[in-house]
């Protein structure tokens, strides 16, 4: 089960002095990161503050300038999100990444269905259609998503908070270690926010530890065991919930309130 | 799993407008909800309505013979149409339909008739140089990044000017080729009815790619190119090798058009098949594919391909002036696209 407080064990995901440049822009400048288990650190900050950068760098969508990335202890290099997600780095994008008019299991398996076994499979690439509704209709059960009754139904037709129930379904299906979830609530009303919200701390608490990017500090406030606010290319501080209030997080995100990066709050 | 928690076993509520509670909505609506979860269905209604009016208005309409020969006459087409249904359902369009087919009849006819190849390597070779046409146009799509409407609008003209050049101009007579490659205008007798080969190699093609599209990995990277090709391509599908792929297949297809146009008039012509590439464009779009790509249904374009050949072959028995018949072709295809729309826009 998950705790609270400050983790002890190794860090799943642990980054330390990422550099990344483009141009004259310096977008991470020595940034650390760490991500421990069955936890959901939500991660913030100012437009430019290096946020998405950070992102790119740990789902694979870019390579670091310098600096250093280990996934469960071991140092990783990736040159794209596919070598991530091989890693078990599941991302869901803003954009959710789903193709609307195929329906929710092929959703679910996009770019690895599962084939039939034989020649059928193996030779003329035939894909088992059977197996990935019924693994579909059971994923779905299993993380509470399923008023959607019919696996076959295009996902166009689903509402977005059922949308996003998707992509979360498909990060979380396929042995991933980590998810990265960007702005997952940015699109949604109260009441599907409240349920995807859910849904995170439900993955959480099955042990997966949760990446989450938003702007909605009362969602942050919400859900994050612990939050990383990244402020001028680095990681500005580490706050939780319960050491920091919303203003005192937004004043370090923005520049108000200087601290030390080595002194003040949770830094490690 | 959790179950005691309070907040796990919650769902997430039904979709707004319920889809699967078809009582509470209006007949257009019920209407709509029906074409959209069904592509083929208009496609399908249309032509009966269709076969039933042509049957009343023309006498000798419904008789075998008649119906063989519609067939026939659209077996190219809708040859060709299967090659532009999986462009178009990755988001793309191919005007070059008809350039390659005819530079792969002219090549099977030519190497056969004058070069005297035997004629399964010349058909071979035939599919060969629609192959490699149809690689040149993927290869201009996902390497140069070029629009393929630009890509084929180039090498439309580009293999046209090749089957120019190769044929000199010159239609190559049936007589002179090898056999082989007049089969697919050969036929048998089937109660009244006169049926081709070619008409049966179409339809064998026809099942084959809806097979194809349904239930391989292929198919599903098909319409998940189309429908979003950056959601796709984050989902982990190669989506430069899946067009490419399609692309190739395209120029096999339109190969295949190649040898049952020759069986069709008994010889290869180097100004055979102007039309087709519009022709093909609007036997995929009556068919109900969407132009917007990742939508639509290889039956439906056989439907379309069946549809455009009823009306023409029923506006002429009725004794109606030809230039009608383009008239309703074109009121038929305003009509698919503005359907298409209307379906899509309930959706959004």
């Amino acid at each position: 089960m998950t705790t609270r407080e400050a983790p002890t064990t190794a860090p799943v995901l642990h980054a330390k002095g990422l550099v990344k440049r483009y141009g004259n822009v310096t977008a991470l400048n020595g940034a650390d990161f760490e991500l421990y288990p069955g936890e959901i650190l939500a991660v913030i900050g100012d437009n430019g503050a290096g946020k998405s950068t950070l992102i790119k760098c740990i789902s694979g969508a870019e390579i670091p300038d310098s600096g250093t990335i280990w996934l469960e202890g071991k140092e990783v290099l990736f040159k794209n999100p596919l070598e991530a997600r091989a890693a078990g780095i599941e991302a869901v994008y803003q954009t959710l990444a789903v193709a609307p008019s195929l329906d929710i299991a092929s959703n679910l398996f996009l770019g690895r269905e599962r084939r039939r076994s034989g020649f059928a499979g193996s030779v003329l690439r035939m894909l088992d259609v059977g197996a990935m509704n019924d693994h579909a209709r059971n994923r779905m059960t299993d993380l509470g998503i399923m008023t959607i009754q019919n696996m076959a139904q295009p996902v166009e037709t689903l509402s977005g908070g059922q949308r996003q129930g998707v992509a979360v379904a498909r990060a979380a299906a396929f042995e991933s270690r980590v998810v990265i979830m960007d702005e997952p609530t940015a699109a949604l009303g109260v009441k599907e926010s409240a349920r995807v919200l859910n849904l995170i701390r439900t993955l959480r608490d099955r042990g997966l530890p949760i990446i989450l990017i938003s702007h909605d500090m009362p969602h942050v406030f919400e859900v994050a065991d612990r939050i990383h606010i990244q402020r001028l290319g680095r990681r500005g501080a580490i706050v939780t919930p319960e050491s920091h209030t919303m203003s005192e997080a937004v004043a370090i995100m923005t520049g108000a309130t200087q601290v030390d990066e080595h002194g003040a709050h949770d830094l490690p | 799993m959790d179950n005691t928690r309070p907040g796990a076993t919650e769902t997430i509520e039904p979709p707004g407008p319920p889809e699967e509670d078809t009582s509470r909505m209006t007949t257009l609506q019920r209407i709509q909800h029906a074409l959209h979860t069904r592509a083929t269905l208009g496609p399908a209604i249309v032509l009966l309505l269709s076969v039933i009016v042509f049957s009343i208005v023309a006498d000798n309409f419904l008789e075998p013979r008649n119906l063989s020969l519609i067939i026939q006459q659209v077996m190219v087409i809708g040859t060709l149409a299967i090659g532009q249904t999986i462009i178009i359902l990755t988001a793309g369009i191919d005007l070059s339909v008809g350039a390659i087919m005819v530079l792969s009849s002219i090549v099977m006819a030519k190497l056969s008739a004058d070069a005297g190849v035997p004629g399964l390597l010349a058909l071979l070779l035939g599919f060969v140089v629609g192959l490699l046409c149809g690689l040149v146009n993927g290869l201009l799509v996902t390497r140069i990044k070029l629009p393929p409407f630009i890509v084929t609008l180039g090498t439309l003209n580009i293999f046209f000017a090749l089957n120019l050049f190769y044929s000199q101009s010159e239609t190559v007579r049936g007589r002179d080729m090898a056999s082989l490659l007049l089969w697919t205008g050969n036929a048998f007798e089937l109660g009244g009815a006169r049926v081709t080969y070619g008409a049966i190699l179409m339809l064998l093609l026809f099942a084959l790619m809806a097979f194809v599209l349904r239930w391989t990995m292929w198919g599903r990277h098909v319409y998940a190119t189309g429908d979003d090709r950056e959601a796709a391509r984050l989902s982990g599908i190669r989506t430069d090798r899946v067009l490419l792929s399609v692309y190739v297949v395209a120029g096999l297809i339109y190969a295949i058009g190649a040898w049952i146009l020759i069986g069709r008039i008994a010889s290869a012509s180097p100004q055979a098949g102007i039309t087709y590439n519009l022709d093909t464009i609007t036997a995929v779009v009556i068919g109900g594919t969407s132009l917007f790509g990742g939508r639509g249904r290889i039956i439906g374009t056989l439907f379309g391909a069946l549809i455009v050949g009823v009306f023409r072959n029923g506006l002429q028995l009725a004794g109606i002036d030809e230039l009608w018949q383009n008239f309703a072709v074109g009121v038929l295809v305003l009509a698919a696209v503005a359907i298409d729309q209307w379906i899509r826009r309930a959706r959004a």
